[in-house]
């Protein structure tokens, strides 16, 4: 009851850590079924349909309900502790944006067992998505699914956008906060300017679907490309979205083991800036070959590749932090190490894909699956790896086994080479991705066997990770506040896992790295900024909750308005949108009560603080 | 914060209420950053508008089914009301509530109109056109456009009905301030949007 209530973005951020764990468990045992069926030509592991079903649910789940709440619960562990806030600008909305994420990864995941899943494709492509191609209620699934689970982020990214402008302790400016916190506060900016066109093409999509528009369908006088425009307008900032937060997880673990300051702060500061505002301008190159004309792939081509100098930029940075620096391969570091390279690879054949002509050859072949792989698992996702060993003893008090975390970092990272290092080739030898099988004597047998070895180790190292988890959580929690002894950010001057107030007094911030600033001029700890004094608390609710229970009923009543039901009463109640209609009001019902009741939340006395 | 409410108890509000305490000055600018993601939402649909409204697909065009006076008399009438809207913020900062009530409720009834004016003319295009929802690609963006414009408007006249009856009974306080102060920013987002409506579906559908 206290998870369900709890307003607390420390605890938020273990729910977010926990739900976004299992969807990316899902989406992982999806991948190995996959490989597995590749793992030999003509393979008759699984039908045609039910690989369609898995690519299109792996793709989705992973980007939207695995590794961006993943994000999102690094996001809400560390970014008040970094800007020494007591708690984000709106704590009702935090909890509010998590359930509503959880409840539609739980729609989309339904789709299992409420007959078929999405199949057209993590894009959804129209036609293949319209309701000629894909009969079952699959898209439906992923447009209301997502729809719902796309309102938490966007939540998430306001919330975190008024956090950092307005909360952020005394003394620090922009240009003394920590990397993590920019890359978060760019993130959240993207989010908000990308995420409401997803919910336009949804709602197309939907309509298309449900009510019978023709925003896509052709015999109506609609556009199948539109539905590209739509998407990748906001699925190519989505990319970065994804990536710049690794990028800041990057740029705290580096240092910290570097003993050093991050090279060239400023400069990675506008080379973040920089990256997002060109991810707006380049969405067209996922379109080189539907016919966009030369001038505007040549236009989408350049700008595309523009973008690697300021990631070029940041990779450098990354370099000379390092360089002379008294580096320490803790299992985070190893993990931020093994980031660099990784990513840069994904980076240059991004490069490549970002030539038209190139394009041409490579477009939907498995040399693009390699390349986004190597950015978003190489890159994002060994990001996360670093980001979790390093954050882990501040979110629960207890060290993770570092010789354990080295088997995860060295199964994982050779699991990942042998599955898509191979794959360019396969790419480049012409074999096509989203097709469930291929014909034997291409010379695609043997890379295609050692791609699927590769996913197993893979899957052993996530095995690891979570044994890892497992010894620990039964360790006493006796994590120092600054456990790796080099802790440069605020979040290191307090204990570990934080009070729920976080700060008993506010610190004063002197000046970038604000604890390593004290540490170097002899002090132990912050100068407050303020004295002891009450703390003032947001009280916990269950209405984030029940709204959120709310939407997810009204999606599952709008999905089915247009079924057939063998029974007279199901038909009445959702042919004539009651259940809609329920939904919704237990939602605004819900909105109503929390207008109706002030929340004045609670104090922490002095004395309180004092005792403990 | 703790004085801010004691001010409030006394009757004494601070100049601008809406930005006395933290909490109100965080869910100003929260709702500014939400009327930058709605910008985005309207600006994609309008993109999508303008790539499909000349594919009729035989059914009636943009030129053959608007009719300007009634479009023209539901702009005046939104106009108006976002008008109203800044006589109430202003009562709102001489601290009159009976005033700030007036002029919300006069909001609310304009606001109500304009709706009027839109499901009039729906129907008339719905039973007299035969131009519907599934009419051609023109007629969906056409109705997900404004009728999505339309939602917010009937969203509005909602929101701002239930913060006249907090009004009632909660008085002007440095909580309900803030609440009054943002939904008149929305409204006069969801008139903003209403000028680009005018000009892109309607004079350019009868002209362009």
């Amino acid at each position: 009851m206290d998870w369900i209530t709890t307003v607390d973005h420390k605890k938020i951020a273990i729910l977010y850590l926990w739900a976004g764990g299992l969807f990316f468990g899902i989406g992982g045992l999806e991948a190995i079924l996959i490989r597995i069926q590749l793992i030999k030509p003509m393979n008759d592991f699984l039908d045609a349909q039910t690989f369609n079903e898995l690519i299109t649910m792996h793709g989705t789940t992973m980007i939207f309900l695995g590794v961006m709440p993943v994000i999102f619960a690094l996001m809400n562990a560390v970014i008040p502790l970094q800007i020494g806030a007591r708690d984000v600008a709106f704590p009702f909305l935090n909890a509010l944006g998590f359930w509503t994420f959880l409840f539609g990864g739980i729609l989309l995941n339904l789709s299992w067992i409420m007959g078929g899943a999405p199949d057209a494709g993590w894009t959804s492509y129209a036609p293949l998505s319209s309701s000629t191609y894909s009969t079952t209620h699959g898209v439906d699934f992923y447009t209301i699914g997502l729809q719902i689970a796309g309102l938490g982020t966007l939540i998430g990214g306001i919330n975190f956008l008024a956090t950092i402008i307005t909360m952020r302790a005394p003394g620090m400016s922009y240009m003394r906060m920590p990397m993590f916190a920019w890359t978060t506060f760019i993130t959240s900016a993207i989010i908000l300017f990308a995420f409401p066109a997803i919910t336009v093409g949804l709602v197309l999509l939907t309509f298309d679907r449900i009510l019978g528009a023709n925003f896509f369908e052709v015999g109506g006088g609609g556009s199948p490309v539109l539905w590209q425009h739509i998407f990748w307008i906001f699925g190519h900032p989505e990319v970065y979205i994804l990536i710049l937060p690794a990028f800041g997880i990057i740029s705290e673990v580096i240092p910290t083991f570097s003993r050093k300051r991050l090279f060239g702060y400023s400069s990675m500061v506008f080379a973040t800036i920089l990256i997002a505002f060109l991810g707006f301008m380049v969405w067209a190159h996922h379109m080189f070959t539907t016919g966009l004309g030369p001038v505007a792939n040549a236009l989408f081509s350049v700008s595309t590749m523009l973008i690697a100098v300021p990631t070029g930029i940041k990779i450098f940075n990354w370099l000379f932090t390092m360089w002379g620096g008294q580096v320490r391969f803790t299992t985070p570091n190893l993990f931020a190490a093994g980031f660099i390279p990784t990513f840069t690879m994904g980076g240059v054949t991004g490069v490549m894909l970002a030539s038209a002509p190139a394009d041409f050859q490579f477009h939907d072949t498995y040399f693009v699956v390699a390349h986004f792989h190597y950015v978003i698992v190489g890159g994002l996702v060994l990001g996360l790896f670093a980001g979790l060993h390093y954050w882990w003893p501040k979110m629960f008090g207890r060290m993770l086994s570092e010789s354990l975390g080295k088997w995860t970092f060295w199964t994982f990272i050779i699991g990942f080479h042998m599955t898509f290092f191979v794959q360019h080739f396969l790419g480049l030898m012409g074999m096509q991705r989203r097709v469930f099988t291929y014909l034997p004597n291409q010379q695609f047998d043997l890379l295609n066997l050692v791609s699927t070895i590769g996913a197993f180790l893979m899957g052993v190292g996530m095995i690891i990770f979570l044994i890892n988890i497992y010894l620990t959580s039964r360790k006493p929690a006796d994590a120092s506040n600054d456990p790796w002894e080099d802790g440069r950010t605020l979040e290191w001057t307090i204990p570990s896992p934080p009070p729920e107030y976080n700060f008993k007094q506010t610190p004063l911030v002197r000046g970038i790295d604000a604890f390593w600033k004290e540490k170097t001029a002899g002090h132990t700890a912050m100068t407050p900024a303020e004295p002891v004094g009450s703390i003032h608390m947001p009280s916990a609710t269950a209405i984030p909750f029940v709204m959120s229970v709310g939407i997810f009923i009204a999606g599952l009543g709008f999905m089915f308005s247009r079924d057939e039901f063998g029974n007279a009463l199901m038909s009445f109640l959702f042919n004539n949108y009651i259940v809609t209609a329920i939904g919704l009001l237990i939602t605004f019902g819900a909105m109503l009560i929390r207008s109706l009741y002030d929340d004045h939340g609670w104090h922490i006395e002095p004395e309180e603080l004092e005792g403990r | 914060m703790t004085t801010a409410h004691a001010e409030a108890a006394n009757g004494t509000l601070p100049h601008e209420p809406e930005r006395a305490t933290a909490e109100g000055r965080n869910k100003v600018l929260a709702f500014w950053l939400f009327l930058g993601g709605e910008a985005v939402l309207f600006g994609t649909l309008f993109a999508t508008f303008l790539a499909l409204r000349n594919q009729t697909n035989g059914g009636p065009s943009a030129n053959e089914l608007f009719h300007l006076p009634l479009v023209a008399a539901a702009t005046f009438i939104l106009l108006v009301s976002s008008l109203t809207s800044v006589f109430a913020i202003q009562a709102m900062h001489r601290n009159n509530i009976a005033q700030l009530r007036n002029w919300l409720i006069l909001t609310v009834l304009l606001g109500l109109g304009f709706l009027g004016l839109e499901i009039y003319e729906f129907s008339v295009y719905v039973r007299h056109e035969e131009f519907g929802m599934t009419t051609s690609a023109f007629s969906s963006a056409f109705y997900t456009l404004v009728g999505f414009h339309g939602a917010h408007v009937a969203f509005g006249i909602a929101w701002i009905s239930l913060l006249i009856g907090q009004l009632s009974y909660k008085g002007l306080t440095v909580v309900t301030a803030p609440k009054i102060y943002v939904s008149a920013m929305y409204w006069h987002f969801i008139d903003v949007v209403w000028v680009f409506i005018f000009t892109v579906v309607y004079l350019l559908g009868k002209v362009g």
